[in-house]
């Protein structure tokens, strides 16, 4: 069985504000929205890799982290990487702006 | 065993030094009296020109507040003069009355500004510069009249002159000789300083003999020998001081210029002691704390017959404590026969440096305008190192070598010249914990005088924690964006008019260009403070003040309705009860602070519960007052004396909303039985017969603290006006998210009293928090009438299943 590339429009970014996560449920998956400062789009997991979990789309968002709003780790929004001291990885996803259009690569 | 009996005579800098070297090594040997001219607690005298130049108040400059006297059981009447000594019977006995018998007495009263003998010294308007009356009298005068004379160009003269140009006054120094602070510079340092004080507004008249002070009962002016004359309604006599002696004298003690003392400042009459700047030893009265504070050691090691060795005189250096000024002189100043200097003047930066040597050792240093040799120069020299073979100069060095500087220092040079302390000392403490500034200066008295020495104590904790200083500078910092601590911001941001997060960031060199999740809101929070019409950044709010509602672990949220004073009605709680039924709430409860909770709420339905409910929001999630817990009071209650729950929901109502460094609770009890907890509360109010205590700093959570009664007043508007001035004086003066127990426990509880008590700074505070508290509007009805800001916000999209498989 072979997997192809899904490409899912999931918002307009005109409509996309910045330095506020959007929390959008694809299907199954929570996934949270960020419009950087620098006009770049992000996509992670929208879930702390903190072990009791947790949202991260309302955390506040400095150049290309958020920071958790529960926890307050520091998390890339380019690789997903928790920043030391703490340890971790949220999933990141692909995403692609089109014009107006906002898609993710799942 | 029954202790014996210790008095002393003068409550200053010496004396206190005295009592606690002595307390610290026997606290319970004496039963300790001290009787003080001054009506206040020992301050620190070297810092009165900084209060005139605006850099400190009074408060800051108390250094054992009443509660030190009061937690070593020393008797202290402060505002009361010791009138005589009856050294027979050891008794002394006090303007007021009392009589009080010692078994050793110590003077230490002291000197007093000379007043020069000439016609009109009598005259209104003419004072020395000695003391807070002193500087009060400055101060009031600044205010009435514009012409300063200041007779003396020496340490205090310039002082004196320099906070009166600091206050606004037109200031004319007189000295009698051809350059100014002839004793410490010669004449090449004296005009550089001089030209320096020129340009920041004083006016010299040198080479002047005032022969009579004009005027009829105010004065008006001054005249000199050679028959000039000059207007001046407010003169300063700063030439000279003078030992206080008459005392002493009268009671039969030795006195030649000072107090004769011994090498264990022993005075002429058994068991009676002399220390400070009114005994005199070998033949010298020193005037500067340091050589004063080797003599209160010594005496409170002779006052416990720990006798070692006695006291055998000092070398002092010299600093000049006005902004913007570094000098630094000891020894001798001018060149003589057999003397060879090394000089080294740089126009450019107005730098000069001048060091004598006699017979291969240092006997004088001069240094201005770049004193950072200071400290290794005068050790060199008070330990008579010999130099010859060090006496190259290393012209146009590069600098900044500073750090390494620390690492060669010698563990026995001086970091700490007031107080005598040196390098090896100061690392001693910092291994046995110390690790800030302060407690460096708790545990070695370093830096507790003038305070020049701090930099370099902050580079040897530096130097030897290294990376746990380094740690422990960025708690000190804002955070790891940033180099500046919270003082240093807020300074920054008044100095350079800045009014956005954004520009604090760019202007100030943040290391991330968007900040992090501690200076962001600590700068949108300190911005508020400063500009009461500051627009608030709401991105810069951690989720629960940027929702408005408090994010729990799963990612709903909770709603917490006003309920002033914990009164409710019939009409709410239906409204409540429909609400959590409509919308499901999973959990419905009673708050600790006397409310209702909705737990559980989704992101997305929190407007329509708000507007639902049709209520304000209780800030439940907010650092801002939360919630003012009250009794039932009066209004039922047997014991009530007073209507607390009318009280509590006045107090809610006018500060509510208001933003804050941390969150603030408040309480209100009726009596002393205190049912409303008001002992745990940041504010707590508990009613007595005919009035209201007002207690402050209690905290019911982590580090549990009882709260401190501030005042006790009579009305409800005295009330009002006591916790509007506490409140804002906490808002402007604590760091972001420091509760105000710990804010009090820092700044002080008589430092906050006597700033609340204070009419003209209770007023401003007053008026300062009104102007901020009218820009609040209720954020919950806000966001109702805001679409935009609901879908930012408030939205969650859902995507139906796209996701497709082959
Ligand atoms: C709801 C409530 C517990 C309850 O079920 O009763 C509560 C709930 C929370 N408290 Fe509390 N505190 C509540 C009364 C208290 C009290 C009791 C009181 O106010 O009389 C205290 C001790 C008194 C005090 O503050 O001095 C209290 C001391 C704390 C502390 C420790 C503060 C401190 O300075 O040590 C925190 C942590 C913090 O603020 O950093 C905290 C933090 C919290 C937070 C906001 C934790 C958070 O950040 O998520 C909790 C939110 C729960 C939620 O999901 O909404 N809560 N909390 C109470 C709300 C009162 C209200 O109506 O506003
Ligand atoms: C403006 C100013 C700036 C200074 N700057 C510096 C500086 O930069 N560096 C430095 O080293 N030194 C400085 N000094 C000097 C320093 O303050 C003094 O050396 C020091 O205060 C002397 O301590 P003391 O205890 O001998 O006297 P004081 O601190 O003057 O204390 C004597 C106390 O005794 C009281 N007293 C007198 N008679 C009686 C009595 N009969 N009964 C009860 N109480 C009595 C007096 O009211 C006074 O409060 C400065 C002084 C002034 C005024
Ligand atoms: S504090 Fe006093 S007045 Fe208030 S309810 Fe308790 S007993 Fe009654
Ligand atoms: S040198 Fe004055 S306090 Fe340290």
């Amino acid at each position: 069985m072979q997997q192809t590339v899904t490409r899912v429009f999931v918002a307009k970014y005109s409509e996309l504000p910045e330095r506020i996560g959007q929390a959008v449920k694809v299907g199954e998956e929570e996934i949270a929205l960020f419009r950087l400062t620098n006009g770049d789009v992000r996509a992670i997991e929208n879930k702390s890799p903190h072990p009791k979990g947790g949202v991260l789309s309302e955390g506040l968002v400095s150049g290309e982290y958020v920071f958790c709003p529960l926890y307050d780790w520091k998390i890339s929004l380019i690789d997903g990487n928790v920043q030391p001291p703490d340890e971790g990885k949220v999933k990141t996803y692909a995403v692609e702006v089109d014009g107006d259009d906002v898609y993710l690569l799942l | 065993m029954q202790k014996r009996k210790l008095v002393m005579i003068g409550n200053g800098m010496a004396g206190v030094r005295t009592i606690e070297e002595l307390v610290k090594i026997a606290p319970d040997a004496f039963d300790i009296t001290i009787f003080g001219k001054e009506p206040y607690p020992n301050y620190n005298r070297i810092q009165l020109s900084t209060i005139l130049q605006g850099e400190m108040s009074f408060s800051d400059i108390i250094m054992n507040d009443w509660d030190w006297y009061e937690s070593n059981h020393i008797q202290l009447y402060a505002g009361d003069q010791v009138v005589r000594v009856d050294t027979k019977e050891k008794i002394v006995y006090s303007e007021s009355g009392r009589a009080v018998p010692y078994d050793e007495l110590i003077f230490a009263t002291g000197s007093l500004p000379l007043m020069l003998p000439i016609p009109g010294i009598n005259k209104q308007g003419v004072i020395g510069f000695r003391d807070i009356h002193d500087c009060e009298m400055m101060m009031q005068a600044a205010k009435q009249y514009k012409k300063a004379a200041v007779i003396g160009a020496g340490l205090l003269g310039l002082e004196a002159a320099s906070g009166l140009v600091h206050l606004g006054m037109d200031v004319h120094v007189v000295h009698l000789f051809g350059h100014i602070m002839e004793k410490q510079l010669d004449e090449t340092a004296a005009r550089l300083l001089q030209r320096e004080l020129e340009a920041q507004g004083m006016n010299f008249l040198l080479e002047k003999e005032t022969v009579e002070i004009l005027g009829d009962d105010r004065v008006t002016g001054l005249r000199f020998k050679d028959g000039s004359e000059i207007a001046a309604d407010f003169v300063v006599m700063a030439a000279g001081i003078v030992p206080n002696v008459k005392l002493a004298k009268e009671s039969g003690l030795f006195v030649n210029r000072g107090i004769v003392v011994n090498d264990y400042l022993e005075t002429s009459v058994p068991n009676v002691y002399a220390v400070g700047e009114c005994a005199e030893h070998r033949e010298i009265v020193y005037g500067l704390v340091a050589p004063l504070y080797e003599q209160a050691q010594v005496l409170a090691k002779r006052l416990v017959g720990m006798v070692e060795k006695g006291y055998e005189g000092s070398i002092v250096g010299t600093q000049l404590k006005v902004s913007g000024i570094d000098l630094f002189s000891a020894g001798e100043i001018y060149e003589a026969y057999e003397t060879k200097a090394i000089k080294v003047h740089n126009e450019l930066d107005g730098v000069y440096k001048k060091v004598l040597i006699r017979d291969g050792r240092i006997v004088g240093i001069v240094l201005y305008g770049d004193t950072s040799d200071s400290t290794r120069l005068f050790r060199m020299m008070q330990q008579k190192q010999d130099v010859s073979s060090l006496t190259d100069i290393a012209f146009l060095k590069e600098g900044g070598a500073k750090e390494e500087d620390v690492a060669m220092m010698a563990d026995e040079e001086l970091v700490c010249g007031c107080n005598g302390v040196t390098k090896g000392t100061i690392v001693q403490a910092i291994q046995q914990g110390a690790s800030t500034v302060e407690q460096v200066g708790g545990c070695t008295n370093a830096g507790r005088s003038c305070g020049r020495c701090k930099p370099l104590i902050a580079k040897i904790l530096e130097h030897t924690l290294g990376d746990a200083f380094a740690g422990q500078a960025q708690k000190e910092t804002l955070c790891s964006c940033t180099d500046l601590n919270r003082d240093e911001v807020v300074a920054e941001i008044q100095a350079k008019g800045l009014t956005t997060v954004k520009e604090v960031m760019h202007v100030l060199g943040w290391k991330n260009e968007e900040g992090c999740s501690k200076c962001r809101p600590a700068l949108n929070y300190y911005l508020g403070v400063i500009y009461p019409e500051y627009r608030d950044d709401r991105d810069s709010r951690l989720v629960n003040e940027k929702m408005h509602a408090n994010i729990q672990k799963d990612g709903t949220y909770s709603v917490v309705p006003r309920m002033y004073g914990g009164v409710t009605t019939p009409e709410d709680l239906r409204r409540i009860a429909d609400v959590a039924e409509k919308y499901r709430v999973p959990l419905v409860k009673l708050t600790g602070g006397q409310r209702i909770a909705l737990f559980g709420i989704k992101k997305e339905d929190l407007p329509n519960v708000w507007a639902d409910l049709g209520m304000l929001s209780g800030y439940a999630y907010g650092k801002t007052l939360r919630t003012v817990k009250t009794c039932v009071g009066a209004t039922f209650c047997r014991y009530g004396t007073q209507d607390s729950m009318q009280l509590g929901i006045e107090l809610e109502k006018r500060f509510e909303r208001l933003d804050t460094p941390h969150k603030v609770k408040m309480g209100v009890s009726a009596c002393p039985r205190n049912c409303a907890e008001a002992g745990v509360k940041d504010v707590g109010i508990v009613g007595v017969d005919g009035g209201w205590e007002i207690y402050v700093g209690g905290n019911g959570g982590t580090d549990l603290r009882a709260a401190d009664l501030l005042c006790t007043v009579k009305t409800a508007e005295e009330v009002f006006e006591i916790v509007g001035a506490y409140l804002q004086y906490y808002r402007e003066t604590a760091k972001y998210l420091e509760r105000t127990s710990k804010w009090l426990e820092r700044v002080g509880l008589s430092h906050v009293k006597e700033v609340v008590a204070d009419e003209e700074k209770r007023t401003a505070l007053n008026e300062r928090l009104q102007r901020t508290l009218v820009r609040y509007e209720d954020p919950w009805r806000k966001v109702l009438e805001d679409e935009p800001l609901r879908q930012h916000y408030y939205t969650k999209r859902s995507i139906p299943v796209s996701v497709k498989e082959d």
